[in-house]
């Protein structure tokens, strides 16, 4: 296995069995960020019942940082309301994986970024229209 | 775990033969060359042997040779050597370099230096006529590597020397990836500077030397006694010019032979992967290419998502793109040939060795083509793709 590697075993783990990875048949809520000129790009989508995020799946293009960081950001917001969801960031992101490489703390960014724009997204949809 | 190691343009392994001559140097040979005694004149002779296989290698003299810590040195005693004896002027290099001849350009730049870089083909080639070109009243340097270390392209530098020579204009060549992979001449090939390393080719590192024709004069980089003519001061680093001779020795003892077995298998690995992954793209020129590269994008996925995947398998490559500080870097060199930054992430450079095996290039196959698969699986960009859902079977090699 990876020796001295630059990631905490919890990131290695992440990375090679990503929890919650796939697309949601018509899902409630989905945020896309970044862009593949610039690096990683993840897209979340969420399923919301009574408030609560009932299912969450994400789809990464990027290193094993970014990946590790969507794949744990869907376990830690699983069953929880939109209010705990919204209030993940990207520095409990990161601790849950016992710690980035301070040059992926910007993956970790992304991760909860994603997040909070899938619940954005459901939340102007779900005001009425006009 | 089986390992495979195919990151040999970043180091290789120290050859046995020449590790028993390292270690007999660190021991038993330890006199200072510059001393009058016997234990010096030891020291003093496996130096100057091992200046002379060097020169051999380069068809050059011995006394051309000034030996260095390295490549990175050698290019900056070459570069900023004549710049700072010709006090000011015009080099002019290519954007496709190594950060060891780049960064002291751009150091040069701001110290009043002008520098072109120039461009570079699909293939990562540098064309001698925009040499010429760019060729003027001022330039006082040419620096253009013998073949790149990231897409392993060789560069037409016969070409480019003709040029110079014909101009009157110094030409460096970083050769620190062809050096023991292809034939070099120095006269032949009209080059005036030359850069070579040790550890790429089965010696240890923090050792090089650069090739100085006679009658050019370069202010050295740092001052201290007289060693290497006065072009590169302190104590010879005794166990690693002798490392660095008998590596010359062997490689140039197997030239003959060993880049055509090394390119079979070079050729197997670029085979394999691409009638086993779909939309991949080999980076580099597919003919004119150093015996121990493979370089490909992998549409759709990032490179050290790959190397962690391959790395879990015991497989050792490396990336040219880096997701660091705020935003993935893609490879300067496969941004200079035109490759799109989203294709350009998804780089991994394989370097085969006098090692490696057929049967290490079937494991690599057998671990790649999951590998890449599932990380395709979560990615996005690949389930947007134009066309969507599964590609019919085929396989776009392009460039
Ligand atoms: C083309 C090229 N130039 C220069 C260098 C630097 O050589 P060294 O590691 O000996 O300083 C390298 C290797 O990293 C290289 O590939
Ligand atoms: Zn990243």
């Amino acid at each position: 296995m990876v020796e001295a590697s630059a990631y905490t075993d919890k990131v290695m783990e992440h990375f090679f069995n990503p929890r919650n990875v796939g697309e949601i048949e018509d899902p409630d809520g989905v945020g896309r960020v970044g862009n593949p000129v610039c690096g990683d790009v993840m897209k979340m989508e969420i399923k919301v019942k009574d408030g609560r995020i009932a299912d969450i799946k994400f789809m990464t293009f990027g290193c094993g940082a970014a990946i590790a960081t969507s794949s744990i950001v869907t376990e830690m917001v699983k069953g929880k309301t939109l209010e705990e969801a919204m209030a993940v960031d990207n520095r409990q992101v990161a601790s849950a994986l016992g710690g980035l490489p301070p040059a992926k703390l910007h993956c970790s960014n992304l991760a909860a970024d994603a997040l909070h724009k899938a619940i954005e997204d459901y939340r102007s949809r779900a005001k009425p229209a006009g | 775990m089986r390992e495979v190691y195919l990151d040999h343009a970043a180091t290789t392994p120290v050859h046995p033969e020449v590790a028993e001559v390292v270690h007999a140097h660190l021991v038993d040979a330890y006199g200072n060359p510059s001393s009058l005694h016997r234990f010096g004149r030891r020291a003093r002779s496996a130096v100057e042997q091992a200046r002379e296989r060097v020169a051999r290698a380069l068809a050059a003299e011995p006394e051309e040779i000034v030996f260095t810590s390295g490549g990175t040195e050698a290019d900056n005693l070459a570069i900023r050597g004549v710049a700072r004896r010709a006090g000011s002027g015009h080099i002019i290099t290519s954007q496709i370099e190594h950060h060891a001849v780049l960064h002291t350009c751009e150091a040069l730049e701001t110290e009043g230096f002008a520098v072109t870089y120039l461009p570079v083909d699909a293939q990562g080639r540098v064309k001698p006529e925009d040499v010429a070109a760019a060729i003027r009243e001022d330039t006082i340097l040419v620096s253009i590597m013998a073949a790149n270390n990231e897409v392993g392209t060789i560069e037409p530098l016969a070409a480019i020397g003709a040029i110079c020579r014909r101009r009157g204009v110094l030409l460096h060549s970083d050769a620190v990836q062809a050096f023991g992979q292809l034939p070099l001449d120095v006269g032949a090939l009209n080059v005036d500077l030359m850069s070579i390393s040790a550890h790429k080719v089965y010696g240890p590192k923090g050792i090089g030397a650069l090739y100085v024709r006679r009658g050019i004069r370069l202010t050295p980089l740092m001052y201290g006694g007289g060693h290497e003519r006065r072009r590169r001061p302190g104590t010879e680093n005794v166990p690693g010019i002798v490392g660095l001779g008998m590596a010359t020795e062997i490689a140039l003892r197997e030239l003959p032979d060993r880049p055509q077995a090394m390119a079979a298998v070079r050729d197997q690995l670029i085979r394999g992967i691409g009638e086993t992954i779909p939309d991949v793209v080999l980076n580099g020129d597919p003919v004119d290419r150093l015996p121990n590269n493979v370089n490909f994008c992998f549409r759709y996925v990032e490179g050290e998502s790959i190397l962690l995947a391959l790395d879990s398998k015991g497989i050792a490559a490396s990336s040219g793109s880096a997701c660091t500080s705020g935003a993935l870097e893609p490879s300067h060199v496969l941004v200079a040939m035109g490759l799109p930054h989203d294709l350009a992430q998804g780089s991994v450079r394989f370097s085969v060795g006098r090692g490696t095996t057929a049967g290490d290039i079937d494991y690599v196959l057998g671990v790649l083509g999951p590998a890449i698969d599932r990380l395709r699986k979560m990615s996005p960009l690949y389930a947007e793709r134009a066309g969507g859902g599964p590609r019919a079977g085929g396989t776009s090699l392009e460039g």
